[in-house]
């Protein structure tokens, strides 16, 4: 269990709307865990609110991920965890975005750890991290020509030739 | 009595033609005989089965007691290429670029359901067996195998050490098969 602070979070909340309003679109409590789902665009001047403010000080991106729900309009996205380490407090950022809209700002230029994580979700799921200084595929082999994370393959594809043994019941 | 407290043994002449003060027999049975005593193996071990290697060389099943004190850590001055593990797509062409640099004569044996087949890892990131890379002499089955079913493996490997043409890395079948492979 993560321990919630409420001060922290309540100035959290109050700075987040304050600068930028109607871009903040949802704020709940997940779990045991503050999540914000906001407008891609905001992404860079949000994280980078929350790391130089002096009372909040997110300073550690705990880490990165994209993620594909294919049921929903918005089906891919990007995920956040941030904890401020004085104030042991940890939050959550979304933001989601469309296949034919799929560029997000990277936000290496506040964190430069997301540069991996950013390289690992482009190379699963296909986001493309505008800015980035170095998008290319990070843990598949290069010549890869798909995502494959994305929710749009079945689980094991009974047309491959590469298993065409008896012994694997195929 | 035997006063020779030296407890070691000495393998059986291949078979030739003796006389007094000398003995002849075909070159490449001689040569396998010394090769096959003295195999460098090089450990290629990325998962599971490499602990199962760890315990072939350690004192209980004693790896060296087939003439492989020495484990080779450099392809260029090893015999066999002993593949145990996963082997991802991405670490196929390492694993290649490896058997490349191995001097001729070499082997390769793939330990485990993994190296040759891709085992339980039927998915995109895992190389659906070592064969796709690199040509392989003898599989081992088992997930992983136990000590003495990698030591049966060597055994094999041996055999084919001890009954290899002298001619069979000239032959244009070989070349063939590297070929096939795209090497050299």
């Amino acid at each position: 269990m993560f321990i919630i602070n409420q001060e922290i979070l309540n100035l959290t909340s109050e700075k987040l709307r304050n600068r930028f309003g109607e871009a903040i679109l949802t704020e709940e409590i997940e779990m045991d865990m503050p999540v914000y789902v906001v407008k891609k665009e905001i992404i860079v001047d949000l994280l980078r609110l929350l790391y130089d403010d002096e009372t909040l000080r997110y300073r550690f991106l705990t880490t990165l991920c994209g993620i594909h729900y294919p049921e929903s309009d918005q089906p891919f996205g990007v995920i956040y965890h941030l904890h401020s380490l004085e104030n042991n407090q940890r939050i959550r950022i979304k933001t989601f975005t469309t296949l034919e809209d799929i560029a997000i700002p990277s936000v290496t230029a506040v964190f430069a750890g997301a540069n991996w994580m950013e390289r690992e979700a482009f190379d699963f799921y296909g986001i493309i991290f505008t800015g980035h200084p170095n998008l290319k595929r990070i843990l598949n082999v290069d010549e890869m020509d798909y995502f494959p994370m994305r929710k749009e393959y079945p689980l094991e594809d009974g047309t491959r030739e590469d298993k065409n043994d008896d012994f694997f019941g195929r | 009595m035997d006063s020779n407290n030296n407890n070691f043994t000495v393998v059986d002449a291949p078979e030739g033609i003796s006389g007094s003060g000398f003995f002849a027999t075909r070159m490449d049975k001689a040569i396998g005989l010394a090769r096959l005593n003295s195999l460098w193996p090089l450990p290629f071990a990325t998962s599971c089965c490499g602990i199962e290697f760890m315990a072939t060389m350690a004192p209980h099943y004693d790896m060296s007691r087939f003439g492989m004190e020495r484990l080779s850590f450099s392809p260029r001055q090893s015999d066999l290429l002993m593949v145990m593990g996963t082997i991802a797509k991405k670490m196929g062409p390492i694993l290649q670029e490896v058997y490349i640099q191995m001097a001729e004569p070499r082997w390769v044996i793939a330990v485990g359901a993994c190296a040759a087949s891709g085992g339980i890892f039927d998915t995109y990131s895992v190389l659906q067996g070592i064969d796709r890379v690199i040509p392989v002499d003898v599989y081992v089955p088992g997930c992983p195998p136990r000590p003495e079913q990698i030591i049966n493996g060597i055994l094999k490997i041996q055999e084919l050490v001890h009954n290899e043409s002298g001619r069979r890395r000239y032959s244009s079948e070989y070349k063939e098969l590297l070929a096939k492979y795209g090497i050299e």
